[in-house]
């Protein structure tokens, strides 16, 4: 079974992790990556992707004549999407549990970030 | 360039929407046509729907390496219900794919004209120099 | 029949193809028609020589198989072309047509090839499907692979590159005199750009993806081949060299970058560098310095400073000078502002910056900030460093690239920090960098 695990955060949540000692988002990345080779051996990796810093996000509305309506503005307090890991496994418990370990890599001083990470299963597929 | 466009639920709580059967099946329609057109054109990497958000939970990392896990979010909070990641030459070429999901038909064919996210992804290479 | 299935025999598939297709293409008349059927070939001759040995005429056996494909689409096309070069027998015809068909070969087939495929109509991402695919031999699958997209979606475009091809009815011949600067000038920056991806995504461990700046200079050598007095494609094969010479020096252990002024030059591989200043001078020596023969000077003056420091960039500049010339654009005039501020200092370096900041090519663009990072550290203002290089790493979208500009700036935050004096710690000199300063960036 497939499923999404979502990281967001607000934008000054993002610049905040950009302030981190290097050291610390050293230590992360390195936790992340070690997530990474242990799912593609375990044969449950499928994708992950990070996105560009919500500031540069657009928000798009079909217009009346169909030329697209462009937005860039948003609310402080709005969460945005940071990156997302696919995964296969046999079980949502097994979701959570790579979740959980990811939400347990390092932060700043090497306390874990603790951050919530939302698991959605992908929808089924009604004849494809 | 790779760009990600999300397609967040209407509402709260959101399941099947209470829309005419016709509707449903126009709405479905439509996103099959979207995905069809973007393979057509050699722009389709990758594309999802979401189940519903009360399937939706929420982990964090437990003390004791046991996850924690609820299913219980603030009532603001909006959902990701499916997402397309596209092969374009220009941001411009990404925000009229956006522009034409967001004008997916609703109740009574009607255009929703949701708001569709569009950001670029992170790659490995840095981009061209010149 | 030869036994022993290896590289070489690999590489030797990818060089018949354009040959075969050529060929074919020519025969038949129908360039997408054919493509198809050599691109079949090509996957038969993979599945098959491997365990049953190359053919001893492995040109040949393409060439067969490819008419085959090419006689069944024939028959099953509903409405097509006439076709008077070919009768429909029951029998097998293939025969015959093989040798004919090698027998019509001729070595500006695949220049042909090259130019058609590179055909200004098309985008730059179906010219470099359809180039690689048809005058490169490579498969749709390595293809896909190289660009991180779906084979099916790759198929796709190269189906849409040749429907354009067919729509447009760009002929299958060389292109007039007065046509072939441009078509070149097409051909020149397809291959350019499929370098650039090469040369970026070697940046990444990423072993499974196709060595695409390898490919582009093997593309290009054959292009040079086949022109051998144009000073351009020597140019541009020179630019290569000069810069994949680099290649070893270019990431550290753990994958991350390593800018110029800082490689271990002892890594940087001089046989490529010789080559590459020799074609160089011969590139120079046909007149008028173009776009690559002078980006290719400016790599040979970095690629024969023994060190950085040793680096002649008053001679860089004025070849940026010369560049902005020929070809203006605002990267050109970034990258000279970098050789003004190695010369006359980093004030001066900034000031030339500032025209940049009017330029709408430039807006959200990572570079400008970056570049402004760097020379503002040269100036000694870290505060401002800091500011610029973090605003780089949020709009690049590469992310080693990311990776490298938030170590400068926390670099620059622990040496604030220092600076600062007694009890300043490198978390106040941030705070102090606040939101607001950051938002006047953007």
């Amino acid at each position: 079974m497939k499923y999404i695990l979502l990281m967001s955060s607000t934008q000054s949540g993002v610049s905040g992790y950009h302030k981190w000692p290097q050291a610390d988002r050293d230590a992360h990345m390195q936790v992340l990556g070690a997530i990474a080779k242990d799912l593609v051996d375990s044969g449950e990796f499928v994708a992950t992707q990070g996105l560009v810093e919500p500031r540069q996000a657009k928000l798009v509305r079909g217009e009346k004549n169909g030329l697209p309506a462009t937005d860039g503005v948003f609310p402080e307090a709005k969460e945005f999407l940071l990156g997302y890991w696919i995964v296969d496994v046999a079980t949502a418990e097994r979701a959570y549990a790579i979740a959980g370990r990811i939400s347990a890599a390092p932060g700043p001083g090497g306390v874990p970030t603790n951050m919530p990470i939302e698991v959605r299963q992908f929808a089924e597929r009604a004849g494809q | 360039m790779k760009y990600m466009l999300m397609m967040n639920t209407m509402s709260a709580g959101a399941g099947v929407p209470p829309w005419p059967k016709a509707d449903l099946q126009a709405h479905i329609a439509f996103m099959h046509s979207v995905n069809r057109d973007l393979r057509e054109a050699g722009e389709w990497v990758f594309a999802e729907g979401l189940s519903f958000p009360d399937q939706a939970r929420q982990v964090r990392a437990g003390r004791s390496g046991v996850p924690i896990t609820d299913g219980v979010f603030p009532e603001s909070k909006e959902f990701l219900a499916g997402f397309w990641i596209v092969d374009v030459d220009s941001a411009e070429r990404a925000w009229a794919i956006a522009a034409r999901i967001s004008a997916a038909p609703g109740p009574g064919g009607a255009p929703l004209n949701m708001p569709i996210e569009v950001r670029p992804i992170m790659s490995g290479p840095p981009e061209e120099m010149l | 029949m030869t036994a022993g299935w290896d590289a070489a025999s690999e590489r030797l598939l990818r060089e018949l193809a354009p040959q075969v297709l050529g060929a074919v293409a020519r025969r038949f008349r129908d360039f997408a028609s054919a493509e198809d059927a050599v691109q079949e070939a090509l996957l038969a001759a993979f599945r098959q020589w491997p365990s049953e040995g190359v053919p001893e005429n492995p040109r040949g056996w393409l060439i067969r198989v490819a008419s085959r494909r090419m006689t069944d689409m024939v028959r099953s096309e509903a409405a097509r072309r006439e076709r008077e070069t070919l009768a429909t027998p029951e029998e097998e015809p293939a025969l015959e047509i093989e040798d004919e068909i090698e027998a019509e070969m001729d070595p500006e087939d695949t220049l042909i090839l090259l130019f058609m495929c590179c055909h200004p109509a098309l985008s730059a991402s179906s010219a470099i499907a359809l180039t690689l695919r048809a005058v490169g031999g490579l498969t749709t699958a390595e293809i896909a692979n190289a660009w991180l997209v779906p084979e099916a979606t790759m198929a796709q475009r190269i189906s849409r590159a040749k429907q354009s091809i067919r729509a447009s009815g760009i002929p299958l011949r060389a292109p007039t005199p007065q046509e072939r600067g441009e078509r070149l000038a097409a051909v020149l920056h397809v291959l350019y750009l499929v370098f650039s991806e090469g040369y970026a995504s070697s940046m990444g461990a990423q072993l499974q993806r196709l060595d695409l700046a390898h490919e582009a200079i093997r593309l290009t050598r054959a292009t040079r081949a086949l022109l051998p007095e144009d000073g351009e494609v020597a140019g541009l094969l020179a630019l290569m060299l000069l810069t994949d010479a680099r290649r070893g020096a270019r990431t550290g252990p753990d994958g991350e970058l390593v800018p110029l002024d800082r490689q271990d030059r002892n890594l940087w591989d001089q046989a490529e560098i010789a080559e590459g200043t020799g074609l160089l001078t011969m590139a120079l020596s046909k007149g008028a310095a173009g776009l690559y023969q002078l980006q290719a000077a400016i790599a040979a003056v970095h690629d024969e400073a023994p060190s950085a420091e040793e680096t002649d960039w008053a001679q860089i500049q004025a070849l940026y000078e010369l560049l902005q010339r020929v070809a203006p654009s605002p990267m050109v005039t970034l990258n000279r502002a970098i050789a003004v501020a190695m010369v006359q200092g980093p004030a001066r370096g900034l000031e030339e910056l500032r025209a940049l900041d009017a330029d709408q090519r430039l807006r959200g663009h990572y570079r400008l900030d970056a570049v402004r990072g760097h020379l503002f550290e040269k100036l000694g203002d870290l505060g401002q460093a800091i500011l610029h290089y973090r605003a780089a790493a949020a709009k690049t979208t590469s992310l080693p690239e990311q990776r490298y500009l938030m170590t400068q700036a926390a670099r620059l935050c622990e040496r604030a920090g220092a600076q600062e004096g007694m009890g300043s710690r490198e978390q106040d000199f941030q705070s102090r960098l606040t939101e607001d300063s950051m938002s006047k960036l953007r």
